[in-house]
C-alpha cells in the first residue's frame, strides 16, 4: 500500500504545490487537502505548507487555525498522526497549541529570503530520522514573522527535553530565541520549522542542494516501517 | 445633487463641466461633444477623461510606437501581438508564454509602499487575463542619488511594497535592476514585469461577444481609492505648487489577489469565460469600453449592482475608481452558475453587472436611469492622437563633444587598484542583495536562476525540463548621450544576458520612461529611442510583443534621463544546461569574448571617479551580439563553459568581481596583449562576455569561436582567494566582498 501524505491548501497558502512535489519526489503519494473539508481522505501524515494563509491578517496562522480541516488535524495529531508545519504551517501549529511558543515579526523588520544553514538537533522525530544528530544542512528561509519566542520555562523545557529540532547556524536571520529554527512536540510526531525543506529537494532548483528531501524520506520510512 | 442622466445632459447643453480638472484639454472636450452630439453626462465625461489620458491612450507616443509593429521581424513564435493585455509567444511543446513590463512610477513616489505593491498587482492581473498562470516577476527600479535623504524614504518603501505584495502572491522574483542617479530624484522609476505560462489552447482575449452573455465583475469591492490615477497622476508633471495627490494612489490587498489568481485559473480550466479583462488603470471605464469595443456587439451595465466598499460613491467615482484586485469576465448564461460556484469556493465576490447586447452602444444605467450612452470604440481606441513637435535638444552636441576619453586616467597600479575598489563599492555597482533578499525567489519550486544571475530562469515543465529566461536592462546614461544607441544598448544587454544563461532570446517587452512629451527635446529622445529599439529588434529577430510608456517623469523643467527599459524573454529546452555566472571551479580558464575598445562615455568609471557624463555611448554591433549569443547558447548546450557573465556597466573588472564573489573563488588575470590594464578593466564596449571554460573543453571551445569568427582572448584562470591582475595589483576576496556588499546596507539599513 502506498503511503499517502496530505498537504493542506488554505486561502493564501503558497508552497502547497512545492510540498506536494517534495512528497512525490520522496516516493509517497501526495494528496491535496482543502481547508473547508474536515475529511483527511485517509492520509497517513499531513504537511501544513508555507505561505500567507488569510493574508497573515490578525496574526500569521491565527485564522487558519480555526478552519474545519484543522479540527481533524488537531485531534489526530494528538493521537499520534505525524504533522509537519513549514513556515506559515509552523505558525499555524503554534496558534493551534500543537507546539509551544509563538512567532513575532523579524527583529530587523524586513522580509528575508536566504539560503540558511541549520543544525539538526533532534534526529529522532518522525520527520528527521534520515538525518544524523548534529548534521548541518542548508535550506531556503523566507519569512516576515519568523522570530521564535517563548517564555523562559517553555524554553528550558524545550532545551531540557531535546525538543529544539533545528537551530540556525552562523547567522540568526530573525532574532529567534536560542537560535531556534524549529521544534518538536514531546511525542516527536508534530514538528514545525521556519525554513523551507520543500524548496531544497532537487539539485537544479533553488539553492542547488537537496538537503530538505530528508524530511520527506524520513516520514516515508517511519510510516512504512510502522 | 441631481443625477446627470443622458436625458438631462441633452436638455442642458450649457451646463459647466469640470473637464479641465479631470485632465482634459479644451479641444478634447469639444471632440467628445461632437462624438456624442451633445454634452457628455458626468459619467461619460469621467470615462473619456481617464481613457483619453496619456497613460491609457498613448496619445503622444502612439505615432512612434507604430514602428514596433511595422518593423516587426517575421517571427513564427508570436501568437498574440501588441494591443492585447500582453503579448504571447510560442516556446514549444505546446506551451505559450506571455510577459510584459509596466511602470508604476508616479504612485510610487507619492506613496512608495502602495505604489510599488499595486504595480506588481496590476502587471500580474494583465498576465492572468491572457489565460496564463503567473510564474515569476521582475522589478527594474531606479532611484535618486543613493545618499539623498529622500531615497531613504522611497527605496525601502518601494522594496517593502514589492516584497509585501509579490511574496504574498507566491511569485518568485527572479530579476530586475536597482539603479541610482540624481536624475531620478523626485521621479523614481518603478517598473514591474511578469511572466505567465499557458497551453496554446488556453489563450484568452479581452472581448465581449455574443448577445445575452453576462458581464461579471469579480474580486474586490469597489472603493474610493485610485480615482483618476491614470489621468491626474500618471499623465502630469509633478509640481510643488499643487496639492498632494495621495488619494489618487490605489491600495493593494495581495491576499485578495492570490484568491483572484487561483479562482480565475480554475475558471479558465473549466473553460467558463468567453472574454476577460483585468481592472487596472481607469478601472471599470477601461474594462467595459475595451471589452465592448473589441467584441461584436454593445454592452449594457447596471452600475448600481457593483459591490462597494463605500456606499456613498457616485456613479462617476465608481467608473473611475482604480480599486485593485478586480476582474471582469464575459460568461455565457449556461456557465454563470458554475462560475459563481468557483468564486464562492475561493471566497471571491462575483456579481452579474450587465450583459452583451446586439446593439453598438455601451449603455450604463444607475437605478434604472441611463447615465452613459456612447460608442465604446470612441472611449477605448479612438482617443486623440498627437503629433507632438520634437527637436534634437540644443545641448546634445555639447554633451557628446565632452568626451569621457579625455578624463584623467589612473597613473599608477595603486591608483588603478583604488579605482577598482571605488567602482565595485559604488552604489550602482555594489551588491543589491539587501534589496533582493526581501523578495521570495524560491516559491513555486521552479527557480533555476535568480538575481544576481545574468537572467532569471524558471522551469515550466517538470517532465521535459523546458524553461524560460528573462532579463531586463536599461541605461539612462547611455540613452542621454544618444537615445537611439542607448535604446539599442539596453536591448543588446538584455539579449546578451539571456544568452549568457544558455537561453535563446525570443521576444521583447519594453517600458519606456521619459519626461514630458510637451517638451520637444524629450519627444526627440522618445522618438529616437523608439526608432533605435525597433531597428534593433528587427535586426536581432526579436519582436516587441507589448509594453508600456511612462511620460511626464519630470519635476518642473527637469526631466529624467531618457530610460528605455527592455525585457528580453528567452527559452531553454533543458534547464539542466543553464549556465550560471559563478566561477565555481578552481583551475578553469577564463576567456573574454568580443572586442575591447576605449569606450568610456556614460561608463560607470566616468560616473564613479569623475562624476562625469559626456561623449558617446559604446558602439552597437548587433551582428556581433547575435554571434556572441549563438556561441554562448551552443557552449551551454554542449557543456563547453561552466560559467558565463556578460560585460556591461563597470566593464570586465565588474564582471570578474561578481563571478568571483558568487563562486567564492579568486582569479589570476593577465592583461591581454594590445590593451592597457585600465582600458581592459573599465571599458564598457558592448558585445562581450567572460566565460569559464573547463580545461578539457578549451580546444573545442576556442575552435568553435575561431570557426565562427568570434574573438576569444584567454585572460586568466580561476584560482586562489584573491583577484590578481598580473603586474598591477592584488585584491583579496574578503576585501573585495566587504567593498561590494557593505555599501547598500550602509546607506539604507
Amino acid at each position: 500500500m502506498t503511503t499517502r501524505i496530505g498537504v493542506v491548501t488554505f486561502p493564501g497558502t503558497l508552497d502547497d504545490r512545492d510540498s506536494l512535489r517534495a512528497v512525490r519526489l520522496a516516493g509517497a503519494e501526495p494528496v491535496s487537502l482543502w481547508h473547508r473539508d474536515k475529511d483527511l481522505h485517509q492520509v497517513d501524515a499531513v504537511v501544513l505548507a508555507g505561505g500567507f494563509s488569510y493574508g497573515d491578517y490578525l496574526r500569521a496562522g491565527a485564522i487558519s487555525r480555526f478552519s474545519p480541516v484543522m479540527e481533524t488535524i488537531i485531534e489526530q495529531a494528538r493521537g499520534g498522526m505525524p504533522v509537519l508545519g513549514i513556515c506559515n504551517g509552523f505558525q499555524i501549529l503554534t496558534e493551534a497549541h500543537l507546539l509551544p511558543g509563538a512567532m513575532l515579526r523579524n527583529n530587523h523588520l524586513h522580509f528575508i529570503c536566504r539560503d540558511q544553514k541549520l543544525r539538526v538537533e533532534n534526529a529522532d522525530t518522525s520527520w528527521t530520522g534520515d538525518y544524523e544528530q548534529g548534521q548541518e544542512i542548508s535550506v531556503p528561509l523566507k519569512n516576515m514573522d519568523g522570530r521564535y519566542v517563548a517564555d523562559q520555562r517553555t524554553l528550558d523545557e524545550l532545551e531540557g527535553e531535546g525538543r529544539v529540532a533545528f537551530r540556525y547556524l552562523d547567522f540568526n536571520p530573525n532574532g529567534s530565541l536560542n537560535d531556534i529554527a524549529g521544534i518538536t512536540n514531546a511525542a516527536g510526531n508534530v514538528v514545525g520549522l521556519m525554513p523551507h525543506p520543500e524548496h531544497a529537494v532537487e539539485p537544479l532548483i533553488g539553492t542547488g542542494r537537496t538537503d530538505g528531501l530528508g524530511f520527506f524520506t524520513s516520514i516515508l520510512k517511519k510510516l512504512v516501517s510502522a | 445633487m441631481t443625477l446627470d442622466t443622458v436625458k438631462h445632459a441633452a436638455g442642458t447643453p450649457d451646463a459647466a463641466q469640470p473637464w479641465k480638472e479631470l485632465g482634459l484639454k479644451e479641444d478634447e472636450y469639444q471632440r467628445i461633444r461632437e462624438i456624442l452630439g451633445r454634452r457628455p453626462t458626468g459619467a461619460e465625461l469621467a470615462m473619456y477623461s481617464v481613457m483619453w489620458s496619456e497613460h491609457c491612450s498613448y496619445k503622444s507616443s502612439k505615432v512612434h510606437l507604430r514602428q514596433f509593429g511595422e518593423k516587426a521581424p517575421a517571427n513564427d513564435a508570436m501568437l498574440v501581438g501588441i494591443g492585447e493585455n500582453a503579448g504571447v509567444v510560442d516556446v514549444g511543446q505546446g506551451y505559450a508564454v506571455t510577459f510584459k513590463v509596466e511602470s508604476h512610477n508616479h504612485p510610487s513616489y507619492i506613496e512608495p509602499y502602495q505604489g510599488a505593491a499595486t504595480g506588481v498587482g496590476g502587471i500580474v492581473r494583465d498576465i492572468l487575463a491572457m489565460g496564463a498562470r503567473p510564474v515569476a516577476v521582475v522589478d527594474p527600479l531606479r532611484f535618486g542619488a543613493a545618499d539623498h535623504p529622500d531615497t531613504k524614504r522611497v527605496l525601502p518603501g518601494v522594496v517593502a511594497g514589492i516584497g509585501g505584495y509579490g511574496n504574498c502572491l507566491g511569485l518568485p522574483n527572479i530579476g530586475g535592476e536597482v539603479v541610482f542617479d540624481a536624475c531620478y530624484q523626485g521621479n523614481p522609476l518603478v517598473n514591474a514585469g511578469c511572466i505567465g505560462v499557458m497551453k496554446h489552447e488556453d489563450i484568452h482575449l479581452a472581448k465581449a461577444s455574443g448577445p445575452g452573455n453576462k458581464v461579471i465583475l469579480y474580486g474586490a469591492r469597489t472603493g474610493g481609492d485610485g480615482i483618476g490615477g491614470v489621468s491626474v497622476l500618471a499623465s502630469e508633471t509633478f509640481d510643488d505648487t499643487k496639492p498632494t495627490k495621495r488619494p489618487a494612489v490605489q491600495v493593494g490587498d495581495p491576499f485578495q489577489e492570490k484568491l483572484l489568481i487561483e479562482c480565475t485559473l480554475e475558471i479558465f480550466k473549466e473553460k467558463l469565460v468567453a472574454g476577460i479583462q483585468d481592472l487596472g488603470g481607469a478601472g471599470l471605464s477601461c474594462a467595459t469600453s475595451e471589452l465592448a469595443s473589441a467584441g461584436s456587439g454593445g454592452m449594457r451595465v447596471e452600475l448600481d449592482t457593483v459591490p462597494l466598499r463605500d456606499a456613498t460613491l457616485s456613479p462617476e467615482e465608481i467608473l473611475m475608481s482604480e480599486s485593485q484586485e478586480r476582474m471582469c469576465a464575459i460568461v455565457e448564461p449556461q456557465h454563470v452558475d458554475r462560475f459563481m460556484e468557483i468564486c464562492e469556493k475561493w471566497d471571491v465576490i462575483a456579481t452579474v453587472i450587465g450583459e452583451v447586447t446586439d446593439g453598438e452602444r455601451l449603455e450604463i444605467f444607475w437605478h434604472g436611469e441611463q447615465i452613459v450612452d456612447v460608442p465604446p470604440g470612441t472611449v477605448a481606441h479612438e482617443g486623440p492622437v498627437y503629433q507632438r513637435p520634437y527637436a534634437r535638444p540644443d545641448w546634445q552636441d555639447a554633451l557628446q563633444a565632452d568626451d569621457a576619453g579625455k578624463l584623467p586616467r589612473p597613473q599608477t597600479s595603486e591608483e588603478l587598484r583604488a579605482q577598482v575598489l571605488a567602482l565595485v563599492s559604488s552604489p550602482n555597482q555594489a551588491s543589491k542583495s539587501w534589496v533582493t533578499d526581501q523578495y521570495d525567489r524560491f516559491v513555486q519550486g521552479n527557480t533555476v536562476l535568480a538575481q544576481p544571475e545574468d537572467a532569471g530562469i524558471v522551469r515550466i515543465d517538470e517532465e521535459s525540463d523546458l524553461g524560460v529566461a528573462m532579463a531586463t536592462d536599461g541605461n539612462g546614461r547611455y540613452a542621454k548621450l544618444d537615445p537611439y544607441t542607448g535604446a539599442q544598448l539596453a536591448l543588446a544587454e538584455a539579449y546578451r544576458n539571456v544568452a549568457a544563461t544558455g537561453a535563446k532570446p525570443l521576444a521583447v517587452s519594453d517600458c519606456l520612461n521619459f519626461g514630458s512629451p510637451e517638451d520637444p527635446g524629450v519627444m526627440w529622445q522618445f522618438a529616437e529611442a523608439c526608432r533605435g529599439l525597433a531597428d534593433a529588434c528587427l535586426e536581432l529577430g526579436t519582436p516587441v510583443t507589448g509594453g508600456n510608456v511612462s511620460l511626464y517623469n519630470q519635476t518642473g523643467d527637469t526631466a529624467i534621463h531618457p530610460t528605455p527599459v527592455v525585457a528580453v524573454l528567452g527559452v531553454i529546452d533543458d534547464v539542466n544546461r543553464r549556465t550560471p555566472m559563478a566561477f565555481a571551479e578552481p583551475g578553469q580558464l577564463l576567456y573574454l569574448l568580443g572586442d575591447t575598445a576605449e569606450e568610456f562615455g556614460g561608463s560607470a568609471w566616468s560616473q564613479v571617479v569623475h562624476d562625469h557624463l559626456g561623449g558617446l555611448p559604446p558602439k552597437v554591433d548587433l551582428g556581433r551580439e547575435k554571434l556572441l549569443a549563438e556561441i554562448l547558447i551552443a557552449a551551454s548546450r554542449d557543456g563547453m563553459v561552466d560559467a558565463a557573465h556578460d560585460v556591461s556597466d563597470g566593464g570586465v573588472v565588474q564582471a570578474l568581481t561578481e563571478s568571483c564573489l558568487r563562486g567564492g573563488n579568486g582569479a589570476r588575470i593577465v592583461v591581454p596583449e594590445g590593451l592597457d590594464a585600465f582600458t581592459f578593466l573599465f571599458s564598457e564596449s558592448a558585445g562581450r562576455a567572460v566565460v569559464a571554460v573547463p580545461r578539457s573543453e578549451e580546444l573545442r571551445f576556442t575552435d568553435m569561436c575561431g570557426a565562427r569568427g568570434l574573438p576569444a582572448t584567454r585572460i586568466g584562470v580561476v584560482d586562489g582567494e584573491e583577484i590578481e591582475v598580473q603586474g598591477e595589483f592584488t585584491i583579496p576576496l574578503a576585501e573585495l566582498r566587504e567593498a561590494h556588499e557593505a555599501t547598500i546596507p550602509g546607506l539604507l539599513a
